[in-house]
């Protein structure tokens, strides 16, 4: 029987799998459900901790993954399991018998309007820092252009750590995005005074607390330990942010050109719809539930699904593509096993 | 005279950050670029056997330094000994010691 691999999801998870398995002699099908690839890598400007550029590392993996069968523009209509392999019948009419399938999904992005005392979508110069890596790459977003920048602020854990937002988990990522997107913007206005606020500093990965310290000493980052409780507009069109300085337990309050709110990863909007399909667990922060959380991460509960990245939690792109590989590894011992 | 009703004005507590003059702060940080460096950790004030008696905590210095409140830091560092304990324990490796004599210098009252 043929051994058909559909990796579902073209992002850095499922081109690192699909380069993994081309390279052990494997022809993967990748389905992404947009038009390019590349998932959320390809709308970053720079990576954390040494400011690598984010098309670097997604142009080096499309160019790896050319051999793979790619179907864009294209997603899981149905699936269902069979007897040693599943049925999955793709939006664009085709349909696949598969040994194995990798889901590789991903993450979304918090919307940000959910939090409405932050203003977002309400006033014109609170963006997320999605919308600021935009705008470092095509330098036109009139929220940023719209005047002069002497003050801006970043805004730690929104949509994370927060019940009331139905996200009790940490999103990781993101007090290392504030403090890279602090710096990057101090670069560009080196008059403007930076704060962020957090209620705590996670910097768990490799140099990330160096850069840290960089953003304290170097760049004069001003960090404010409370969680912005509101933001207004006032009639110059600048947003009035107010937290509570927690060190002095004190009121604060700062004026400030613009607002950046550091949205968390919850989980893929089609997590649900797509364990639904074959009665995957879900687990309790709504990601894909693996059948072991310490050490079968990359396994799910079923025979021959495999997960990779960000699908499965928050994480960075060395421990998603650390993790593709792992997955790619346990798709081919599944395969001889089989 | 008291209030008969149960409450009185007292004036914001509010910090309000536009209004705090970061000049000297900035001058301090040419002199002392650790100065920027602390991650307000406690253990200075922890140790400082200064602190128990009089509240003296280079933490809180620091910390009145960057919120305007130069007058607070400034009555708290006249009671520091120079001791140099505090520098013993700053995990971030500031030269607290000599991190105080520099904020004496720039911000000494005349
Ligand atoms: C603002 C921000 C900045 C970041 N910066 C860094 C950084 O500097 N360094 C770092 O290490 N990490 C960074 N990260 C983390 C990084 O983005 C993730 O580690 C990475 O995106 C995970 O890759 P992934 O392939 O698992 O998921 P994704 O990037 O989400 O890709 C998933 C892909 O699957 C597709 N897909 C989803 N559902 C379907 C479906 N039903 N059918 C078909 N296709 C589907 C999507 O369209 C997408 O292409 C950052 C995260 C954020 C939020
Ligand atoms: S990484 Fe930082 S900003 Fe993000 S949710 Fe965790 S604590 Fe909040
Ligand atoms: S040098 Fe001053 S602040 Fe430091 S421990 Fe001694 S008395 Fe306390
Ligand atoms: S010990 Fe060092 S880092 Fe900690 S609060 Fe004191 S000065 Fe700051």
């Amino acid at each position: 029987m043929k051994q058909n691999i559909v990796i579902v999801g073209g992002g850095i998870a499922g081109l690192e799998a699909a380069k993994r398995l081309l390279r052990l002699g494997y022809r993967p099908i990748i389905v992404e459900k947009q038009d390019r690839l590349g998932g959320h890598v390809a709308q970053w400007h720079c990576l954390f901790p040494d400011m690598t550029p984010a098309g670097e590392v997604v142009s080096g993996l499309i160019r790896d993954t050319a051999e793979a069968n790619i179907f864009l523009e294209t997603e899981i209509s149905f699936m269902n399991r069979l007897r040693d392999g599943y049925n999955i019948m793709l939006s664009n009419g085709i349909s696949v018998i598969a040994r194995a399938v990798l889901f590789t999904t991903g993450f979304s992005l918090f919307d940000a309007a959910k939090k409405e005392e932050y203003g977002y979508g309400v006033y014109d110069r609170v963006i997320t820092n999605g919308d600021l890596e935009h705008w470092f790459n095509t330098g036109s977003d009139k929220r940023v252009d719209g005047g002069e920048i002497r003050a801006m602020g970043f805004v730690h854990c929104v949509g994370s750590r927060d019940e009331k937002a139905r996200n009790s988990q940490c999103s990781k990522v993101c007090c290392i995005t504030a403090v890279k997107q602090a710096i990057e913007m101090k670069k560009k206005f080196p008059d403007a005074a930076v704060y962020c606020f957090y209620m705590d500093l996670r910097m768990f990965g490799k140099k990330f607390e160096d850069f840290y310290i960089s953003a304290q000493r170097d760049y004069g980052i001003r960090f404010i330990r409370g969680r912005v409780s509101e933001v207004s507009e006032d009639i110059d069109g600048r947003v009035v942010v107010k937290a509570e300085d927690t060190l002095a337990g004190k009121p604060v309050k700062v004026k400030l050109d613009l607002l950046v709110l550091m949205s968390g990863m919850v989980c893929g909007r089609d997590t649900e719809s797509l364990a639904s399909m074959l009665r995957l667990p879900v687990d309790t922060d709504g990601f894909f539930k693996s059948r072991n959380n310490v050490s079968a991460v990359v396994q799910s509960p079923l025979e021959g699904i495999f997960y990779a990245g960000a699908c499965t939690g928050p994480k960075t792109i060395p421990e998603t593509l650390a993790e593709a590989d792992t997955a790619a590894l346990e798709i081919v011992s599944f395969l001889y096993r089989s | 005279m008291d209030n008969i009703f149960g409450f009185k004005l007292s004036p914001s507590s509010t910090i309000d950050m536009d209004k705090v003059d970061f000049t000297l702060f900035d001058k301090l940080h040419e002199l002392e670029p650790d100065a920027w460096k602390c991650m307000a950790c406690g253990s200075c004030s922890a140790t400082c056997p200064a602190g128990t008696f009089s509240g003296m905590s280079l933490r809180k210095v620091l910390h009145c330094l960057q919120r305007g409140k130069q007058k607070e830091a400034v009555n708290m560092l006249r009671c520091c000994m120079l001791c140099g304990k505090c520098s013993i324990v700053c995990p971030r490796g500031i030269n607290t010691r000599h991190l105080i004599l520099s904020i004496c210098k720039l911000y000494k009252e005349d």
